[in-house]
């Protein structure tokens, strides 16, 4: 067992150190995307919303392990050669695109009109008040659903492992094939996933508490 | 003495769907007047002052601000572009029921985001002009609390505030008091006085009989959709003529009596 550990933990914490990085450059990716999908359908006509709905019905409709093979080995077809890693991002991001998008809009509909409307009264441009009134009180309100998502995005990055990005998934099967320890290592990458999720999930409530400090009415 | 607005209001109709909202009201507000708008819920008020400042998009007549047409570039054409129409706005207070203070801004900030963002001013000018207009309204001592460490009546002076700290000509209240504790109601009626005092054109839609009685100078009483009546408050609240007003009135004191 030690034999093992001092063999493999060198590459399972490389590879948990890839997890990390994929899953936090490809959620910030997906919120991104997601927030500018929601602000286009909140601001434009209505042939552009069809356009995105249809873009967030497919992404949604379909799993991430195809859409990552279809990107990854069909995109040269099209002329889009990318390494496994950029394609691991740009896929997480794509994927996760449309469900932030949903989280960004609702949370919109959230905030109340009539402090739009207070904005609009005293002459603010559409501009200002998504600067200043819609994004902060709307992100506020998504911060739960924000936070939720992401941590079932953690889990999705072992898919990357089909495209060889070298992550921990990848690592793990690795070490599985080399030495049949097919339960060690899974126990290990449970382990290493159980522990990132704890601790998001912490980092997230902690700051929903410091920036919902003066949203809460005391009577 | 502020420089205060006229507002004239000609053939105003208004829509939703097959529900016709506002018919054919026609009313005229000289500067400096209080007018106040009073009826039954449902009536039109609400609709009709948020046709003034074009929250609210009238389908056909027209409203005039100082003269100036708001929301259509010509009466019954296209309508106005939105930095026009922002333009105007900006010389339009308007005061809501529920306040619709921002709840991640101090009261300093929500006086002085208006300011900032719409008057271009520098952040320290603005904030102190925007302490002025707090101090006005007796919140001097509570600049640095977020509305959700305000009570009601406070809220809604700060809403006030951050109105008139843009210099309006016009004011328009939409229900200022209505969701306010009864023993905090006076504390706005105090500061809508002062202003009413100074001058200030004030269309006030309000179920308040007594500030209607005296303060404003023209009551207008507003049924289904049409002006009633629109004259001295004197002639509305206490010797109406239309059965239609003394049925309301009837209505209303017999809720406050006891």
């Amino acid at each position: 067992m030690n034999d093992l550990l001092a063999h493999y933990g060198p590459f399972l914490l490389r590879g948990f150190g890839m997890t990390v990085l994929c899953w936090l450059l490809g959620t910030v990716g997906g919120m991104a995307l997601g927030l500018a999908i929601a602000l286009i359908q909140r601001y434009s006509i209505a042939p552009v919303r069809w356009v995105l709905r249809i873009y967030i019905e497919a992404i949604r409709g379909t799993p991430f392990l195809a859409q990552l093979f279809l990107l990854y080995y069909g995109g040269p077809m099209f002329g889009l050669r990318l390494d496994p890693i950029p394609a691991g991002l740009l896929g997480l991001s794509v994927y996760s695109s449309p469900y932030f998008a949903e989280i960004f809009r609702s949370a919109f509909g959230a905030v109340p009109i009539g402090q739009i409307e207070a904005a609009r009264a005293i002459g603010m441009s559409e501009p200002s008040i998504v600067r200043r009134i819609l994004l902060p009180l709307g992100l506020v309100s998504a911060l739960p659903a924000m936070v939720n998502f992401s941590i079932v995005l953690t889990k999705e990055t072992v898919i990357l492992s089909i495209i060889t990005v070298p992550e921990l998934m990848y690592q793990v099967q690795r070490m599985s094939a080399e030495t049949f320890r097919y339960v060690e290592a899974n126990l290990a990458l449970a382990l290493f996933f159980w522990g990132l999720v704890e601790l998001i999930s912490r980092l997230g409530r902690r700051f929903e508490t410091r920036i919902t400090k003066h949203l809460i009415e005391r009577t | 003495m502020v420089r205060a607005s006229s507002v004239e209001i000609r053939k105003v109709n208004k829509f939703y769907g097959p529900f016709h909202a506002l018919k054919d009201i026609d009313m005229s507000i000289a500067p400096g007047k209080v007018t106040c708008l009073i009826g039954p819920s449902g009536s039109g008020k609400s609709t009709l002052l948020r046709c003034v400042n074009f929250l609210e998009e009238y389908n056909s007549g027209e409203v005039l601000i100082d003269g100036e047409l708001i929301g259509y570039e010509t009466a019954g054409g296209k309508k106005m572009s939105s930095r026009r129409l922002r333009e105007m706005r900006r010389t339009i207070g308007m005061v809501f029921q529920q306040f619709n203070l921002w709840p991640h801004m101090t009261a300093l900030q929500n006086v002085a985001e208006g300011l900032i963002r719409v008057r271009g001013m520098a952040k320290s000018e603005a904030e102190a002009r925007a302490a002025d207009a707090l101090e006005k309204v007796g919140l001097g001592d509570r600049m640095s609390n977020h509305p959700s460490r305000l009570s009601g009546g406070q809220q809604q002076r700060v809403a006030i505030a951050r109105a008139i700290a843009m210099e309006p000509r016009l004011m328009l209240f939409d229900e200022p008091t209505s969701a306010l504790d009864p023993e905090l109601v006076g504390e706005v009626l105090s500061v809508m006085k002062a202003l009413a005092a100074e001058g200030m054109t004030m269309v006030v839609v309000t179920h308040e009989m007594g500030f209607a009685a005296h303060v404003a100078d023209k009551v207008a009483f507003m049924e289904q959709g049409e002006l009633v009546a629109m004259d001295e408050p004197a002639n509305i609240l206490h010797h109406p003529e239309d059965p239609r007003i003394q049925s309301f009135l009837r209505t209303y004191h017999e809720r406050n009596s006891f």
